[in-house]
């Protein structure tokens, strides 16, 4: 976290007092500087309280909601057809989270997080907010560390919404009991949720890797839309190279190589495999997109 | 730590300047936009940084704020050199550059906030107070929770000033802080850079509108194409008085003038004065040391034959001297 050196205690009994114009007594200047998580919190309440996340929040939402009206108006659902999870939905309402998750997996959850990966620094420097924030100070790599940490967050959030409206809107309209895993053996309510919980976790992790990506085009530009849509091509051309078989020495290596592979978490006894070998990928793409976003955002000229 | 006296004693030797650049230089590609300047600001000035449009002020400026690396040459800002981070000094520092900037969809304190959380020595337990002053200090107590986006461009402009001053400055760079500003706005501009360089805070400003700035200024520097022309104390820069004489005799005015110790300029050294008027040519001629007795000019000229048709006293105006050393034209120069 610690980016820039501490300034000596010397330097603070520099600092002029008392010029405040319009108070009276000195503000006195800060001995030294603190920890800094105020720029973290100061960051996510931006992020979340803006009113386009709340947009595609509420979008990633509606994906179960239509899954659950649509299955609950038409009569008939015929088993077999439809993505994963769909014709379970009549028996157990508790499956539209998941279902769900697997319709916005492809193209629109890497949609929104596109949008706001992209946005990161790139929307800062379109505003032209960059450069106050690099001479508050911010620092280079703190602010990018917390702007990729907002972006974390926004993965994490974006999963627990399609889960979390997913059973919620499942429970509401279909029956709800215990859930029968793809191993045949069936778990209470409770420890389905927890399940749930741990696919929400997959999710929010599979996404992290697109989302370093997106850092890292987000500092080559100050167009925010040129950054959220190459990020956004990215990650449909890691999907269709991953369907391509001519190619299938890379697929272990694409980013999205492993986002539907959540099956595992729900068979008994549970499998945590795929569950680490797609967090040590996307680990490898944070630290690789990563490092490209700081080697270029720590030399950058800021011009916008 | 306690009073609200000026500089407080510091510990380490501190340089006279603020501000201070050796050969600075940017290029863009082929162009130089900022051709080695040195600048010498001292600690306590109020220090004008004038030149025309695409001078290479705000490109100057955001080197020193350590947003765009010089292609060479050197500069200290607070004594701190800008290539191995102005990081430490920021925070000492207030700054508006090429314009306000903010989120547009957040209220004017809340923006204000984001900027001074960004700051990790600004105490957070004084925040909402330093905001709260911030903001009234420039007049915009009442739009504070207002969204920026609603806000009009002379409002904008005090919010950015607000932002600069945030946390207690020892050095103000303000880029055109009076853009857009109505007059009673500007005025209160001036008058906050006077009450800052009172409080001792050294206060670098920069400007196209020279009357803007002018009565505020102890120091300027001047700008053209990149490079510094000139730079000084406002008296030295003003330069020195000078008689004009309006009269269609002017070859034998400037023989006269000459006899009496004045140095006529026989091209008009600065391209504003005008060389001729409905009256007749104008001769100009500079009083310098000539200890001359003023009184007696007109007497001697007319004495010689000269139709004087016009005779002034005249102080040139910072104004004029600026466009002498920039030049009357009116292109950017690239
Ligand atoms: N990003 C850039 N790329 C290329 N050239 C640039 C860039 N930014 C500025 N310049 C050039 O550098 C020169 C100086 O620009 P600068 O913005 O510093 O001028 P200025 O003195 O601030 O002008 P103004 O009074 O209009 O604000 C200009 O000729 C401009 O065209
Ligand atoms: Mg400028």
């Amino acid at each position: 976290m610690s980016t820039t050196e501490n300034a000596s205690g010397a330097e603070s009994s520099a600092i002029t007092a008392g010029l405040h114009p319009s108070s009276g007594e000195s503000v006195a200047p800060a001995p030294r500087r603190g920890v800094g998580w105020a720029l973290l919190a100061s960051e996510l309440s931006v992020l979340f309280r803006r009113r386009r996340t709340i947009a595609l929040l509420a979008a990633l939402a509606a994906i179960p909601i239509l899954i659950a009206v649509a299955i609950r108006l038409s009569s008939s659902t015929r088993a077999g057809r439809g993505p994963a999870f769909l014709d379970q939905i009549t028996q157990n309402g508790l499956f539209v989270g998941v279902a769900a998750l697997v319709v916005a997996i492809p193209l629109f959850l890497p949609l929104t997080i596109g949008v706001v990966a992209g946005d990161t620094i790139a929307g800062e420097a379109s505003h032209g907010t960059l450069r106050y924030l690099l001479m508050a100070p911010a620092g280079r790599a703190r602010l990018l560390l917390v702007k990729f940490a907002g972006a974390a967050a926004f993965c994490v959030a974006a999963a627990l919404t399609v889960v979390v409206a997913g059973t919620l809107i499942g429970a509401l309209l279909f029956p709800v009991g215990p859930v029968p895993l793809l191993s045949g053996d069936t778990v209470s309510v409770g420890e389905a949720l927890l399940r749930f919980l741990a696919i929400a976790a997959f999710v929010a992790i599979s996404m992290l890797g697109m989302s370093a990506i997106g850092l890292f085009f987000s500092t080559l530009t100050s167009v925010p839309v040129g950054a959220m849509a190459t990020t956004i091509a990215f990650a449909v051309a890691s999907q269709i190279l991953d369907a391509l078989p001519q190619v299938a020495w890379l697929h272990p290596w694409l980013f999205s190589h492993q986002w539907l592979g959540f099956a595992d978490l729900l068979r008994q006894p549970i499998s945590w495999q795929t569950f680490g070998d797609n967090a040590v990928l996307q680990a490898g793409y944070v630290v690789v997109f990563g490092a490209l976003a700081l080697a270029r955002f720590l030399t950058k000229d800021v011009l916008s | 730590m306690s009073a609200p006296e000026r500089t407080a004693p510091s510990a380490e030797p501190t340089s006279a300047l603020a501000i201070e650049t050796r050969g600075l230089t940017k290029r863009f590609g082929s162009q130089t936009a900022v051709a080695g300047i040195d600048l010498a600001v001292p600690r306590g000035s109020v220090f004008g940084f004038l030149g025309p449009n695409g001078s290479g002020k705000t490109t100057s400026i955001r080197m020193l704020m350590g947003l765009v690396a010089p292609s060479s040459g050197e500069a200290q800002v607070l004594g701190s050199d800008i290539s191995t981070g102005v990081g430490d000094v920021l925070p000492r520092v207030g700054a508006l550059v090429e314009g306000p900037a903010f989120l547009p969809f957040l209220s004017g304190a809340a923006n204000l906030n984001r900027f001074d959380a960004a700051d990790r020595w600004a105490p957070s337990a004084t925040r909402r107070r330093r905001i709260a002053d911030a903001l009234d200090a420039v007049g915009l107590g009442a739009a504070a929770s207002k969204k920026v986006h609603a806000y009009s461009l002379g409002m904008k402009q005090r919010l950015g000033l607000a932002g600069a001053l945030l946390m207690p400055r020892e050095l103000l760079v303000l880029d055109e802080p009076t853009n857009g500003l109505d007059p009673q706005g500007t005025r209160e501009v001036r008058s906050l850079i006077r009450s800052f360089a009172d409080g001792g805070t050294t206060v670098f400003v920069s400007s196209h509108l020279l009357a803007e700035i002018e009565q505020v200024c102890s120091h300027a520097a001047v700008l053209s194409a990149g490079a510094l022309v000139a730079q000084g104390r406002l008296e030295e820069l003003a330069g020195e008085a000078r008689v004009r004489v309006v009269t269609p005799d002017a070859a034998a005015a400037s023989t006269v003038l000459t006899q009496l110790g004045l140095a006529v300029q026989t091209t008009p050294a600065d391209a504003a004065a005008p060389v001729a008027t409905d009256a007749g040519p104008v001769v100009l001629a500079s009083v310098g040391e000539s200890g001359v007795d003023l009184d007696r000019v007109v007497d001697r000229l007319v004495g010689a034959g000269v139709r004087v048709r016009g005779f002034a006293l005249e102080q040139p105006s910072l104004e004029d001297r600026f466009v002498a050393l920039t030049g009357a034209g009116f292109d950017v120069d690239h």
